[in-house]
């Protein structure tokens, strides 16, 4: 029962904060389970017991009784301290990362997260982590607020443009574990999602070196489909003709553009190049200057294969 | 205490019938209405509107629930989808669920209640209406001219750089706030000034000292919001830089500055409800309530320490933890007030006399429902389990079962118990009580499955979603439609009633507060002669229910 219950609510505990914090969850969920059926088995039970048979029917006169009011008074508060005193312990144990904790510098923009490394590089949508390490988040925002979440991990933590806000996670299963943001941003909120992917310390090692294992040996115009997504440019720019916040993909290579300051480009691989290096350099007729500039946190391969994939969607 | 009873019959029905204040001949056409200073055709006008409001938020809400039938797209884009939720939040919020107990119910029944003949101030009273009135208009044109798309928390730095029309609406909350705090004033200087003779501070009737709670936190804590809005109107305007980080502004200062109101807010909303159950209880159960001291003070226990939590909405925000030691630990001390009262109301009903009429139908499943509502707020108060919790579906489960599964059902028991004293007609029982299962059972099914949801890690203010949570997201709108239904039914129910002859006697319920001891409806001046308090409230012992209760 106990472990169907946690099942049916919780996600699969994957961070050492997991258990303390399920463990928790369930002993309120038990006290709830328990007062409810209190409370309704005693509504019911009068509603029958008391039904009215006669308008004179004769009812107690019962103003108070002192022991009984004290009885709930006393017995939720001793209940909610408990709670509260558990609450507060976990949440304590959690709140520092341990000395030694592996850093990475986690930067949110509308709607795309990205992920510094210790040796210089970014990823983009992939946080990639060794399992059984612990590893702390420094995060910031270059526009409005978001929370980064990870249910499997238990944590979040709002993301501030104006200051460092940090949170830790020691994931103890390799896995994917998605990343969404939990703090309101705007048109591309349900979809400004990353994923934590948690491997073994060699695989980590791997990423570090050669990068995204995940990217190996597809043919740019699969790659390109799948770094669509990956990057985020999926929640403003469509495959299909529709207009977003941003040009649709599809049939775009040769085409035409006209620019807010008059200017007119065919879309070629170095337009392409430079939508998405200075995005600001260059602002179709009929859209605002909103995307963020992907320079340095894009690899050569990777560009080259986004210019693949557009070409491919006639 | 006294213990001298007055029989209600002694008062009224030996002057015969008058002209009531819907027909009084003195008082005709639609300008007697439009100027009225009587707080019973205010409480009716402010009536119609809420209930407008109700409705246009309720249809939002059902968008939002159809739009959530499959992940991706479905006939509302995000822009489309933000616009909707935000409006249902604000609608249901400042124009719907804060004025619908106090200004409509509570202007209507408090006078009546302390054997008044109006409010202290009715022109202010007015004022509070026209005002309403305006700030309404200016939210239905920032709907119409741009869309607002922020939340209705407005959170910066988003809302001071978003487009539409946000300003609009920021100035519309703005002015409904001063709504609020005058009839805040307005009942405070009631309560205090114009009881009837003989009617001390503990022989109130507790939907008096729930609203008097009310009151008081509609007084101190409005202000505050009317302040934050218009800095958010000066930043949007000016770019002053108290939010917005890039010219040196906190946007955490916002989130203190908003739930500062917001949460004594909460209170504004559920204290009223929690009021109106205090007075259906008793009443459906023929007995005098359970430890009337301790209901009636912790309304204001509620009132007071509400004031001091604000920062439980903010434990992910980065705020220290010390800070959020405290903010937690008081949150669980202001649970203990409200777990007294629902003990209270059901010992009430121990050794009574119980008929379940559609009030009390509401009663229980108020009972039920805001157990579940207060019970889940356990979680949430817990400092490591909230960091899971925050922004999940979870607490839209939990607020939506205190706000709606709480002040919503015990108004809709508010309405259909005063209905006949308001209007003088009684509805049809049994289609009624229907409304009453189907709004229950949907209820349930709408927000009940948007526990697990939350748990499992769903994030609110999504217009799409994982592929794992379409089940249980397709049977909560499947509930929304049976909740909508529900609603219908109670809405033709009542409304048809007002089609047939005036037929409800002066206490239809064998109530034993004043409001029952005046014709139904009342007669302008509400009273003939000086009503006096002989008897507590709720005292049955020598109370003789009249023979044409039903």
């Amino acid at each position: 029962m106990n472990t169907w219950l946690r099942n049916l609510f919780l996600p699969n505990p994957a961070s050492i904060k997991a258990e303390g914090v399920d463990d928790l969850f369930m002993f309120i969920l038990w006290l709830n389970i328990l007062f409810f059926l209190l409370i309704a088995g005693l509504v019911v039970l009068f509603c029958i017991q008391y039904k009215r048979k006669s308008a004179t029917q004769k009812t107690a006169h019962i103003e108070h009784n002192t022991a009984l009011e004290l009885t709930w008074t006393i017995l939720p508060l001793v209940l909610c301290l408990v709670v509260f005193f558990w609450g507060f312990n976990t949440y304590m144990q959690a709140s520092v990362a341990p000395d030694g904790a592996m850093e990475i510098q986690v930067t949110a923009k509308k709607w795309i997260w990205s992920f510094g490394y210790p040796d210089g590089s970014v990823a983009i949508g992939k946080l990639w982590v060794p399992a059984n390490k612990p590893v702390r988040l420094i995060m910031h925002s270059e526009d409005v607020l978001h929370a980064f979440y990870v249910p499997g991990f238990r944590i979040k933590q709002d993301v501030l443009p104006n200051r460092y806000t940090e949170t830790w996670f020691h994931a103890t299963e390799v896995g994917d574990y998605v990343i969404p943001c939990t703090e309101y941003c705007g048109k591309g909120h349900s979809e400004m999602k990353a994923v934590v992917k948690v491997v073994s310390q060699q695989d980590y090692e791997k990423f570090l070196e050669e990068g995204d294992p995940d990217e190996k040996g597809l043919p740019p115009e699969k790659l390109g489909a799948s770094l669509y997504v990956n990057l985020g440019c999926s929640t403003c720019h469509s495959i299909d003709g529709s207009k977003g916040q941003g040009p649709s993909w599809k049939g775009i290579y040769a085409q035409q553009h006209k620019m807010i300051d008059g200017k007119s480009f065919e879309v070629d691989e170095n337009y392409i190049r430079t939508s998405i290096l200075q995005p600001q350099s260059m602002i179709v007729e009929g859209y605002q200057g909103i995307m963020p500039s992907y320079q340095g946190q894009i690899r050569e391969r990777q560009l080259v294969a986004l210019i693949a994939y557009i070409k491919s969607l006639k | 205490m006294a213990d001298v009873i007055a029989s209600p019959a002694v008062h009224t029905a030996d002057h015969g019938h008058h002209a009531d204040y819907l027909s009084d001949p003195e008082h005709k056409g639609i300008w007697s209405w439009m100027n009225t200073v009587d707080h019973k055709r205010l409480g009716v006008m402010y009536l119609w509107c809420v209930l407008a409001a109700f409705f246009v938020g309720g249809l939002f809400a059902l968008l939002v629930r159809l739009e959530l039938m499959h992940p991706g797209e479905d006939f509302m884009n995000a822009e489309q989808y933000n616009q909707a939720f935000t409006l249902h939040g604000a609608i249901m919020v400042f124009l719907f669920i804060i004025p619908s107990i106090p200004a409509a119910l509570g202007n209507f029944i408090l006078p009546l209640m302390l054997g008044a003949k109006d409010v202290a101030f009715p022109r202010l009273n007015l004022a509070s209406f026209w005002v309403y009135v305006t700030g309404a208009i200016m939210a239905v044109t920032s709907i119409v001219v741009g869309g607002v798309d922020t939340g209705w928390t407005f959170y910066t730095p988003y809302s001071t750089s978003t487009g539409g029309a946000v300003t609009m609406m920021t100035m519309s909350v703005f002015v409904l706030g001063f709504s609020s705090i005058f009839t805040g004033i307005n009942f405070v200087a009631t309560v205090h000034k114009l009881r009837a003779p003989g009617m001390g501070w503990f022989q109130l009737p507790l939907f008096v000292w729930g609203i008097y709670a009310t009151a008081i936190i509609q007084v101190l804590a409005t202000p505050v919001l009317g302040i934050t809005m218009v800095l958010l109107v000066m930043e949007r305007a000016f770019n002053i830089g108290i939010f917005d980080a890039q010219i040196g502004g906190d946007p955490v200062l916002f989130q203190h500055f908003f739930w500062f109101y917001s949460h004594p807010a909460v209170y504004i909303m559920i204290l009223p409800g929690m009021a109106i159950i205090s007075e259906i209880i008793p009443t459906f159960s023929r007995r005098t309530i359970f430890g009337y001291r301790l209901i009636a003070l912790s309304s204001v226990a509620i009132a007071l320490i509400g004031f001091l939590v604000w920062g439980h909405h903010m434990f992910t925000s980065g705020e220290s933890a010390l800070a959020a030691s405290i903010f937690s630990f008081l949150t669980f001390l202001v649970a203990i007030p409200s777990g007294i009262k629902v003990f209270n109301w059901i010992a009430t009903m121990y050794k009574a006399s119980i008929s379940l009429d559609t009030p009390m139908l509401y009663a229980t499943s108020f009972l039920l429902l805001f157990g579940i509502g207060g019970l889940t707020g356990i979680f949430l108060g817990a400092l490591s389990v909230d960091i899971h919790l925050h922004d999940t579906y979870f607490v839209v489960a939990h607020f939506h079962y205190v706000m709606m599964g709480g002040t919503v059902i015990a108004f809709l028991g508010g309405l259909h118990y005063w209905w006949p004293k308001m209007f003088g007609r009684m509805y049809n029982e049994s289609v009624g009580k229907i409304a009453c299962g189907l709004v229950f059972i949907g209820f349930n099914m709408t927000f009940l499955t948007q526990f697990f949801m939350g748990s499992q890690g769903m994030p609110r203010r999504y217009y799409t979603y994982l592929d794992q949570f379409q089940p249980l997201h397709q049977f909560s709108t499947f509930g929304s439609w049976v909740l909508g239904a529900g609603l219908m039914i109670a809405a033709v129910n009542l409304m048809g009633a007002l089609r047939g002859p005036k037929n409800a006697p002066a206490n239809p319920w064998g109530g034993t507060t004043l409001e029952w001891q005046t014709q139904s409806p009342p007669i302008t001046h509400n009273f003939v002669g000086q009503p006096s308090i002989e008897h507590n409230p709720y005292d049955y012992r020598n109370f003789k229910v009249p023979s044409d209760a039903v």
